[in-house]
């Protein structure tokens, strides 16, 4: 918990020096603040995943079935057949460390074994002695080891130190993934029922209430409905939005951190202001009111589970296309796995701005419109009025998330939108943007409060990139398009960078948008004052220099 | 550890051949024999494993994207590094086999003194080290086509001429042999300066580094200091090409202990990482288009999942729906109140 965590000085202290044990040979110390909690039974049964029962990482006895060895091993072979991804990742890595200093738990802690090549080597290892014929002769001359509880446990601690966000597998020269690995890894851990609970309640929730936070409908609805009078205040316009609403044009979907928490709020606020403006002809679901998908860190069955409403509620509500919020990986479900796992939707049509007539050609097969990519286009064709000087107290840098930028590779839109909303924004260090981004440091499910230091530690190399822009060009707002982000860099960024805030890119628009009949606007998405008309806009140039 | 037994393999390696060539007269058995059973594991070890791979399917199409995608029309695409077609995945893989483009973004995280802070620096070295010696290697098995071939054909005598282009020496300079041992040992040296580099590897990263040396290592000796009979040594490689082996009289143990450790070498490649040559054109992360969005990718073992259906959502929710006012499908159906069936 946050009272264990260290200063911000001592963690900063971080020791890059190799073990003297080799790394088969060092065995694993499970520290508290690194790791999460163990699934609890009802949420492994709620979706009738395997070895439902309440368990503590803490003991001894993870209540492990009797042939668990023969579970992990057949599903391990049953992967290899299924996966060209994991067999060719199990045999091609050479080790030559391209990938060890990319990964930002690695830059945060120095444990080896954070290095991705050494996370795949856990279950590579194990891979060698069952699978290969040299592994089962020379044994550990060849990296081969057997599987063992400890071997096992090993794999939960470190296979829950990743969060897939694939900056490693940009660097790799044959494109090794850590997070395929990790994926699969989970995958297998999920046999034995060994997930952590803040993935496992957040699924469960999801499958049946519809999101991760388990809001009901009636609480959605209210929670939205709060939104707009908090929107009315500030603009004087009320917006009455509509939900499971058949015949809409549009489907909006949207990762459940928008409507729950700040401030994410705030995005969503902006959601809202930009569809009334537009008069769009859209719906919210409260059956399809989870963009995220926690199942994709569970197992590919439980990331299709999830993710299977959305097209089943587009279907049922009849509209023609699907709009997504600002969500990375829900995103990356949307762009690599969506179509492939649920598709392909012919009861849907080729998504059309209905402001621009803009054809989205490139949703043709899955008919889902990213909201930068909608908005982009609204502003390409000046369908927005912006008054970016309303965001002139914000002096703005902006987080690419890991996975639109390594998994689909929106990198350009919310920049456009970004500078079109703002006068003052500026870059990070080029080396931790666009594809070369850092993680969180929190996603992938271990955006919890009980490993904190891992949290702190994974999300430094990208606090350490704000912080120099922050003391340079005195940097207060980071802007990102991911919910998680959202969730966890308010506390990376009090602990790493203090003063700098957080925003979606959208309450940015929300912010500098004139709406028709807005009664003359005081406050900012947040309540907070506006600054005052050109007292700081002449002070500072506009520019993206960092 | 690893680098012990894997040095000391290789110089039992060399042993062997010395010792049966020299001691047992067996030119028959290294210079017949076992090349004709390496090359044919190594022909049915690699066809076997590439035919392995190609018969797993992708089931997700899961590129890293290093770039701006395509999409808005008004926005350029990075095509080499987010590929949208199959021309551009052709690119994209041209650029990491010829160029070895993700080892060119190399950094080097560096914690600063006070170690509150931490910066980049670019570093192309082991992205130099793997193209010098990977094409040193390429240049090197080519030239070698002169002793399999007759007449020699003319790229091969193009590749021998630029590669003698120091004119130095008698016989003359061949750089790529050079510069493969060079770039050999500066992966070597790589390998066991850099701390974090020497605790990941294992005996089978050094060894081919190890073997590698020794190959070159010999084929310099006999080149440059030990002559041999290259008349003989190209009648027997002939003959081994032709499948009308001869046996050859002459030839010094240095050859026998150069073509020992090159059907090793063979051997071994199969069933090691030396795999990641074809690997690479196998890689989902590289060899696929980011295009899900607009063309269907078919996953040939996809199954049915029983997700929640809407209607036993409705069910569970309907008495509060109502009263939120949110539209139903079957507003007049008896709730079923099963919302809490799950505790």
């Amino acid at each position: 918990m946050a009272d264990q965590l260290p200063e911000a000085r001592e963690l900063s202290q971080i020791d890059l020096s190799m073990p003297s044990t080799g790394w088969m040979d060092t065995p694993v110390r499970m520290r508290k603040g690194i790791y999460c909690h163990g699934a609890q039974g009802k949420n492994i049964e709620a979706v009738g995943m395997p070895n439902p029962r309440n368990w503590r990482v803490e003991d001894e006895d993870w209540k492990l079935p009797p042939d668990w060895q023969e579970i992990i091993l057949d599903g391990l072979r049953e992967r290899l057949k299924r996966f060209r991804s994991l067999q060719v990742f199990m045999d091609i890595c050479v080790r030559c460390g391209a990938c060890a200093d990319k990964c930002h738990f690695f830059i945060g802690s120095g444990d080896p074994k954070n290095m991705p090549v050494l996370r795949a080597e856990l279950l590579r290892s194990v891979y060698r002695n069952n699978f290969t014929g040299a592994g089962k002769i020379m044994r550990k001359m060849v990296g081969a080891r057997g599987l063992t509880e400890a071997v096992l446990k090993e794999w939960w601690y470190y296979f829950f130190q990743c969060t897939e966000c694939r900056r490693c597998s940009l660097f790799c020269p044959y494109g090794i993934d850590t997070a395929e690995i990790t994926i699969i890894a989970r995958e297998l851990l999920n046999l034995l029922g060994l997930n952590i609970d803040w993935i496992a309640a957040p699924v469960a929730k999801c499958h049946h209430v519809g999101n991760h936070i388990g809001m009901e409908p009636q609480t959605m609805k209210e929670s939205i409905d709060f939104l707009c009078d908090d929107i009315e205040e500030i603009t004087g316009i009320k917006i009455e939005p509509s939900f499971n609403r058949k015949g809409a044009e549009i489907l909006f979907v949207t990762s459940s951190g928008d409507y729950y928490a700040e401030p994410g709020i705030f995005t969503c606020m902006g959601y809202l202001m930009l569809f009334h403006q537009l008069g769009l002809d859209y719906t919210w679901s409260t059956y399809a009111a989870e963009g995220g998908n926690f199942g994709l860190f569970t197992s590919h069955e439980i990331a299709k589970l999830l993710n299977a409403k959305i097209y089943a509620e587009a279907k049922r509500l009849g509209v023609k296309y699907i709009l997504g919020g600002e969500c990375g990986h829900m995103w990356r479900v949307m762009n690599q796995y969506m179509d492939t796992m649920n598709g392909s939707p012919d009861f849907l049509e080729t998504p059309i701005s209905p402001v621009t007539g803009t054809r989205f050609d490139h949703t043709v097969a899955t008919k889902a419109v990213h909201i930068c990519e909608f908005t982009a286009d609204l502003l390409k064709h000046d369908k927005l009025t912006l008054d970016p000087s309303r965001n002139d107290h914000l002096r703005i840098t902006y987080h690419d998330s890991c996975n639109v930028a390594r998994g689909m590779g929106l990198l350009d839109e919310p920049r456009y939108i970004i500078n079109r909303a703002c006068n003052h924004f500026y870059e990070m260090p080029e080396e931790t943007i666009r594809e070369r981004t850092f993680c969180c440091g929190s996603g992938a499910g271990l955006h919890a409060g009980e490993d904190m230091e891992l949290r702190m530690r994974g999300g430094f190399a990208r606090a350490n990139a704000v912080r120099h822009v922050r003391d340079r060009h005195q940097v207060n707002m980071l802007a990102c398009i991911c919910a998680i982000d959202r969730a966890a860099f308010p506390t990376l960024m009090e602990y790493w960078a203090p003063e700098v805030d957080v925003t979606g890119v959208h309450e940015l628009v929300a912010n500098a948008m004139i709406m028709d009949n807005e009664k003359e606007r005081t406050l900012d998405i947040r309540g907070e004052d506006l600054p005052e008309q050109g007292i700081e806009s002449d002070q500072v140039e506009k520019g993206d220099d960092a | 550890m690893g680098t012990v037994s894997a040095l000391m393999t290789v110089i039992i390696l060399i042993f062997v051949a010395w010792v049966g060539v020299q001691g047992f007269g067996l030119t028959g058995l290294f210079g017949v024999i076992i090349p004709y059973a390496a090359m044919t594991v190594f022909f049915f070890g690699v066809l076997t494993r590439i035919i392995k791979w190609s018969r797993i399917p992708n089931p997700f199409r899961i590129p890293t994207t290093g770039g701006q995608h395509k999409g808005l029309a008004w926005i350029p695409q990075a095509k080499m590094d987010n590929p949208y077609t199959t021309g551009q995945v052709v690119g994209r893989m041209f650029s990491e086999v010829f160029l070895f483009r993700s080892l060119f973004r190399n950094l080097a995280p560096r914690l600063g003194s006070d170690n509150t802070g931490v910066t980049y620096a670019s570093a192309k070295w082991l992205w130099l080290f793997a193209l010098l010696f990977h094409y040193a290697m390429l240049t090197t098995v080519f030239r070698h086509l002169r002793f399999f071939t007759n007449p020699v054909p003319w790229p091969v005598r193009l590749v021998e001429a630029v590669d003698g282009w120091l004119e130095v020496g008698i016989p003359q300079l061949m750089v790529s042999g050079l510069l493969l041992l060079i770039g050999v040992t500066l992966l070597l040296v790589r390998r066991l300066l850099i701390p974090r580099l020497r605790y990941i590897s294992l005996m089978n990263d050094f060894f081919p580094l190890f073997l590698l040396m020794a190959i070159a290592s010999t084929g310099i000796l006999m080149r440059y200091f030990v002559g041999i009979d290259v008349t003989s040594v190209k009648q027997l490689l002939m003959g081994l090409v032709s499948f009308q082996p001869v046996a050859v009289k002459g030839i010094g143990p240095l050859f026998f202990i150069h073509i020992f450790l090159v059907s090793t070498l063979l051997a071994y490649f199969p069933f090691s990482k030396l795999m990641h040559a074809p690997g690479i054109f196998f890689s989902p992360t590289r060899d696929l288009a980011n295009n899900n969005r607009a063309v269907h990718h078919e996953n040939p073992w996809n199954y049915p999942v029983k997700f929640h259906a809407y209607k036993d959502y409705e069910a569970a929710f309907r008495d509060k729906m109502v009263a939120a006012g949110i539209p139903l499908d079957h507003p007049d159906a008896p709730s079923t109140g099963k919302e809490s069936d799950r505790g």
